[in-house]
């Protein structure tokens, strides 16, 4: 009997994985001892020279350094030494304040500009040159003017998730179809009630593409805010292992930031899922 | 006409030029009236204006000059009195077809409670036979299924005037004929006043108390308005059956292939008088046509009069 497609795709993933993982194994494990070496040179030199292993950590390295991770996701030794687990705290907290101021500002002011063709022609190049600009290109415009880290990685993120929220919802909100908004005329239905009632669901699904690109977006450059900014975050314990030399604890980091990444993803996904509708 | 519930008076419709051309008067002086409770049919062929002139009714489309008048007052915009079914059923995709319903009901009666409004909507869906389909999604309907909650949500605003451009033009000629026979039997059961765009003749033989013709465009007129001289209560079954069916199905069909287009020459008749058309009742103070068509396929008029 033929397996599903959704069985075989997944004995293909595990299948992927284990020869991932053996490669990588493979890739960076020792020879055994190399030659003689000047023992003085060897100490010197810790076991990457001795053994001829790489200085890359292995499959293995992260597994363990990873369950140390996992069960104590949360401790807090000073500044420089916090779980990854309040890192990444610091780090979600960050997008979604930022992320959520520009969802209350992009999205009124999308419908305002998609309803009002003049809104649109005026603003228009305004969008057109913001749009285009770095979000990280505003930071120490951010850091001299609002003169706290924190708040300026905020505003960043704001910055950079605002633009296509505010495109897609105009954008959306432009192009409902003129039948279902003669339907509301027709019925004598408030303006109000038409915006709420007939161009939100309308437009909802493009919205919905516009919020989940800004997300994506966000938690990009949260990473390289924090790198900027320092202090906590997911991005400064990404650049404080680097500097501690700890290549196992940044690959981990790597890793957790995909995860939350496709977690945030998939969260909006759901949501999308809920205001789509078929025509 | 001036004592109509209804009346279009001097309806022109001119779109403004477009860059480097010349601005187009659809229609010019386009008079006719609707009395309450009558079922009034407008046939022309396509790109006369007649949309147009369903637009301006509905208030969703301005004149350019005349005006539409009803119950003694000019309108000014869409009405919850004058409901539309439109051709391609306009439902709100997002809405069951329960919530495209309760859409219009709580419309006209903002004041309703829930259960209100719910047995309101149910009235009209068990009306238009979709009982058990109430929270399916349109995307869910057949075509013809679609129509059918268009038309239970126009009717459950009870409108004074049921306004409806091509309404079952896109459905396939067996649900066309049932979806026919259900607007008969409800348009007479509650005396609705009506108004329908078609283009085809046994359908506005079928439903037609009066059958508007319009001239081709550009600057189209009313050529005429036909009685429809079958009595009442005639089915799509046996209508061809009686003396007058072939008299008024000629009299429009020759209307659709000859006469629309040469309308012009009529025009410059002294007695022609764009405010009071000619009227005419085929088939009465006439010797009874012999059926000119028995046997044939049904001649599509519309392709004929291209
Ligand atoms: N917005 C517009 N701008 C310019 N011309 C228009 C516009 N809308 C319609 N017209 C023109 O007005 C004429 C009448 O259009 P209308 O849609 O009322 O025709 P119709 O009789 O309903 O045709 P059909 O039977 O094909 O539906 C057409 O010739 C069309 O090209
Ligand atoms: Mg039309």
């Amino acid at each position: 009997m033929p397996l599903s497609l959704g069985l075989r795709a997944g004995l293909l993933s595990v299948v992927l994985f284990i020869a991932f993982i053996a490669l990588w194994h493979a890739a960076v494990s020792g020879t055994g001892k190399v030659a003689d070496i000047d023992p003085e040179y060897a100490k010197l030199m810790g076991a990457s020279a001795v053994t001829g292993a790489s200085a890359m950590p292995g499959p293995g390295d992260i597994g363990v350094k990873l369950w140390e991770h996992l069960t104590n996701p949360f401790y807090d030794n000073g500044p420089n030494d916090k779980g990854i687990g309040i890192q990444l705290g610091y780090s979600i907290l960050r997008v979604l304040l930022g992320f959520g101021l520009a969802v209350v500002t992009a999205i009124p002011l999308g419908f305002l500009i998609g309803m009002s063709p003049l809104f649109y022609k005026a603003l228009d190049p305004y969008i057109q040159i913001l749009k285009p600009i770095s979000p990280l290109a505003w930071m120490p415009l951010a850091l001299y003017t609002i003169k706290d880290s924190n708040a300026s990685a905020i505003f960043v993120i704001y910055i950079c998730s605002v633009w296509p929220m505010l495109l897609n919802t105009a954008f959306g909100v432009a192009s409902v179809r003129k039948e279902w908004l003669n339907v509301a005329r027709t019925l004598e239905v408030g303006q109000m009630r038409t915006a709420l009632s007939v161009i939100l669901p309308a437009a909802a699904p493009t919205i919905m593409t516009g919020v989940r690109i800004s997300i994506g977006i966000a938690w990009l450059v949260i990473v390289a805010a924090e790198m900027l900014v320092g202090g906590t975050g997911i991005g400064y314990f990404v650049w404080n292992e680097w500097n501690n030399l700890s290549i196992t604890n940044v690959i981990i980091a790597i890793l957790s930031i995909g995860v939350i990444g496709m977690l945030l993803d998939q969260a909006l996904g759901w949501l999308a899922r809920i205001v789509a509708y078929q025509e | 006409m001036s004592t109509s519930h209804i009346r279009i008076e001097g309806l022109r419709k001119t779109f403004p030029a477009p860059r480097g051309g010349t601005a187009v008067t659809v229609f010019d002086q386009v008079w006719f009236g609707i009395e309450k409770g009558e079922f009034v049919c407008l046939i022309g062929h396509s790109g006369c204006g007649k949309t147009t002139v369903l637009n301006i009714l509905a208030g969703l489309d301005e004149s350019s000059g005349g005006g539409v008048i009803v119950n003694g007052k000019e309108i000014t915009g869409p009405s919850l009195d004058r409901a539309v079914i439109f051709q391609h059923h306009a439902l709100l995709p997002w809405l069951s077809v329960l919530g495209n319903i309760a859409f219009a009901v709580r419309s006209r009666h903002p004041g309703w409670d829930k259960a209100k409004v719910r047995a309101h909507c149910q009235k009209y869906i068990d009306l238009v036979h979709l009982s058990g389909a109430e929270l399916k999604k349109p995307s869910q309907l057949s075509g013809g299924m679609k129509q059918r909650v268009g038309i239970a949500r126009a009717l459950a605003i009870e409108p004074d005037i049921l306004l409806m451009d091509e309404p079952f033009s896109a459905l396939d000629a067996l649900t066309r004929g049932s979806l026919q026979d259900e607007l008969v039997s409800i348009c007479t059961a509650t005396q609705q006043t009506s108004f329908m765009i078609t283009h085809d003749i046994d359908e506005a033989i079928l439903l037609a108390d009066k059958i508007v013709l319009m001239s081709n465009g550009p600057e189209a007129r009313v050529c005429e308005i036909v009685e429809n001289t079958l009595p009442k209560g005639r089915t799509r079954k046996d209508m061809h059956r009686h003396p007058h069916y072939y008299p008024m199905r000629n009299h429009l069909l020759e209307f659709l292939v000859n006469r629309a287009n040469s309308f012009k020459t009529e025009l410059s008749d002294p007695g022609y008088d764009p405010m009071h058309p000619p009227v005419t009742r085929p088939g009465v103070g006439q010797p009874a046509a012999r059926p000119v068509t028995t046997g044939e396929p049904l001649l599509d008029a519309m392709t004929a009069g291209r």
